[in-house]
């Protein structure tokens, strides 16, 4: 029962929305915006031809694999980075100034070196989730409170043993922040990438319904889909904020 | 008795706006081998950088710290600092940190050394538990039973129980002096609380304003248990209170 009472609100905001755009399309008899009606039956013809699923499948697996090599790389980089006072002084500076460069702004580079395949959304994707990771974990490393740190010296561990008991177990919420983000982006920026050229994808499916007949209601299904799984993706990142052992850093 | 601690002559600065702050000056004292010594001053004399030199996470300017006659070396597990925050680690459940220091232990014998200093303090039961879910009396003792779980010949206590609230922190008393009589220890106790110091200490030394150094020393031959309310108690208790400055009436 409070459950409800506690998503009634959001429901009735999403259902006003869609009264009122069917209400204005109906009112305004507008011959090419479609009604929410029209964007189910869209969202069918595209499920049953299977095209829809096809499209999904290929943008997340371009965002699996960029998304995947980004932590791969930022996680030890930003370790290496907060731990090493050098290693911080040397690259950071150039991690601040490559980091506000927006995505798009790759694009036209990302075409020229990697061409219209896969290749080059994957890159885009690596390099607009790759920066906030490697800052999220450089922040992590030197946030650790020296009182753990002192702990661990006076019982004389090696350096193994500090590494995988205190450092990463440190870091680690830190780390699932910065993946939270990362995989935002990279979510934003695979549908981007996919609009300028390759041949599958949420991003294709949208330019090429418009560009094909202007079917907006295969456009708005699209980005509607994007939003769904844009959440389902932060809803994964979250469950890993609920593991027991980075539970204390969230728990207060 | 053996001397385990024997400090002489050490003093520390700070640089602070440009100019030298003296913070500890001239500081000697001797700790004998199992004694529990008890350092009580008042707050913001020192005490804390007293405490973190003696046990070598901070260097004095000059001056020798000197362990069973030989030079402090680095940190070890030779010698706990347990301090008022605390360090239980909040990523790891009480067994494995108190698993944490046992590296000398073969892997099969770890857990089983974990759980009996568990059980030792009253955790028993708490093993799998995450800190954030214990209480702060309990955290206490699991950074108790941590330090003692590595057997060191020191314990350097440096406000251990101020955090918690008096009843806790009076039974955290009784449970320390408990495990001590299993298991003997030298110990420095850094305090604040001039009745724990008198609860728990063969030798109570009085620390002077910043910048510190030793102005008084009690000896307290008392048996244990001590009872709090006794006339000898009472009056060990005017005297140090007299050294420090607080006026006995209003004390």
């Amino acid at each position: 029962m409070k459950r409800i009472k506690e998503v009634l609100p959001a429901v009735a905001v999403i259902a006003a929305l869609l009264a009122a755009w069917w209400l204005i399309v109906v009112e305004t008899r507008s011959v090419i915006f479609p009604t929410p009606w029209q964007v189910v039956t869209g969202t069918a013809e595209l499920i049953k031809d299977g095209t829809l699923f096809m499209h999904i499948g290929a943008s997340l697996m371009r965002v699996g694999v960029g998304f995947s090599l980004a932590v791969l790389v930022a996680v030890p980089l930003g370790l290496w980075l907060g731990w090493v006072k050098g290693a911080y002084s040397t690259l950071n500076p150039l991690f601040q100034i490559l980091r506000p460069i927006s995505p798009i702004a790759w694009i036209p580079i990302a075409i020229l070196w990697f061409g219209v395949g896969n290749a080059s959304p994957i890159y885009l994707i690596f390099i607009s989730s790759v920066f906030p990771m490697i800052v999220q974990t450089t922040a992590g490393v030197h946030t650790i409170e020296r009182r753990y740190l002192r702990a661990a010296e006076n019982f004389g561990v090696s350096r193994y043993t500090l590494f995988r008991q205190v450092v990463i177990p440190a870091v680690l919420p830190q780390i699932i922040v910065g993946m939270r983000i990362g995989l935002g982006v990279a979510w934003l920026v695979v549908v981007a990438a996919e609009m300028i050229a390759l041949r599958s994808g949420l991003g294709y499916l949208i330019i090429d319904s418009r560009n094909a007949g202007n079917r907006y209601d295969l456009v708005i299904a699209g980005m509607i889909i994007i939003g769904l799984i844009g959440l389902l993706l932060d809803g994964v990142m979250r469950l890993l904020e609920g593991l027991k052992s980075v539970r204390w850093r969230y728990a207060h | 008795m053996r001397t385990k601690i024997e400090v002489s002559g050490i003093r520390k600065g700070f640089a602070s706006n440009g100019a030298e702050l003296q913070v500890v000056a001239d500081v000697s004292l001797t700790v004998g081998d199992g004694e529990f010594v008890a350092i009580v001053g008042p707050s913001g004399c020192g005490k804390t950088t007293l405490m973190n030199m003696v046990a070598g996470f901070v260097q004095p300017d000059s001056g020798s710290i000197l362990i069973d006659g030989a030079p402090r070396a680095e940190p070890n597990a030779k010698g706990i600092l347990i301090s008022q925050q605390g360090s239980i680690f909040p990523w790891l459940t009480v067994q494995q940190n108190l698993m944490f220091g046992l590296n000398d232990h073969p892997e099969a014998n770890k857990k089983g050394v974990a759980d009996h200093y568990a059980a030792m303090v009253g955790l028993k039961g708490f093993e799998g538990s995450y800190p954030h879910e214990l209480s702060g009396g309990m955290l206490k003792r699991a950074e108790l039973a941590r330090a003692f779980a590595v057997k060191p010949e020191i314990l350097y206590m440096d406000e251990p129980f101020s955090a918690l609230d008096a009843l806790t922190n009076l039974r955290m008393r009784n449970e320390l002096l408990r495990i001590l009589e299993e298991e003997r220890h030298t110990v420095m106790l850094i305090t604040h609380d001039v009745e724990e110091a008198i609860h728990l200490a063969d030798r109570i030394m009085v620390l002077s304003p910043r910048p510190t150094r030793i102005q008084a020393m009690f000896n307290v031959d008392l048996p244990h248990p001590r009872r709090l309310t006794s006339p000898e108690v009472q009056e060990l208790r005017v005297a140090i209170l007299h050294e420090l400055g607080v006026d006995r009436h209003a004390g």
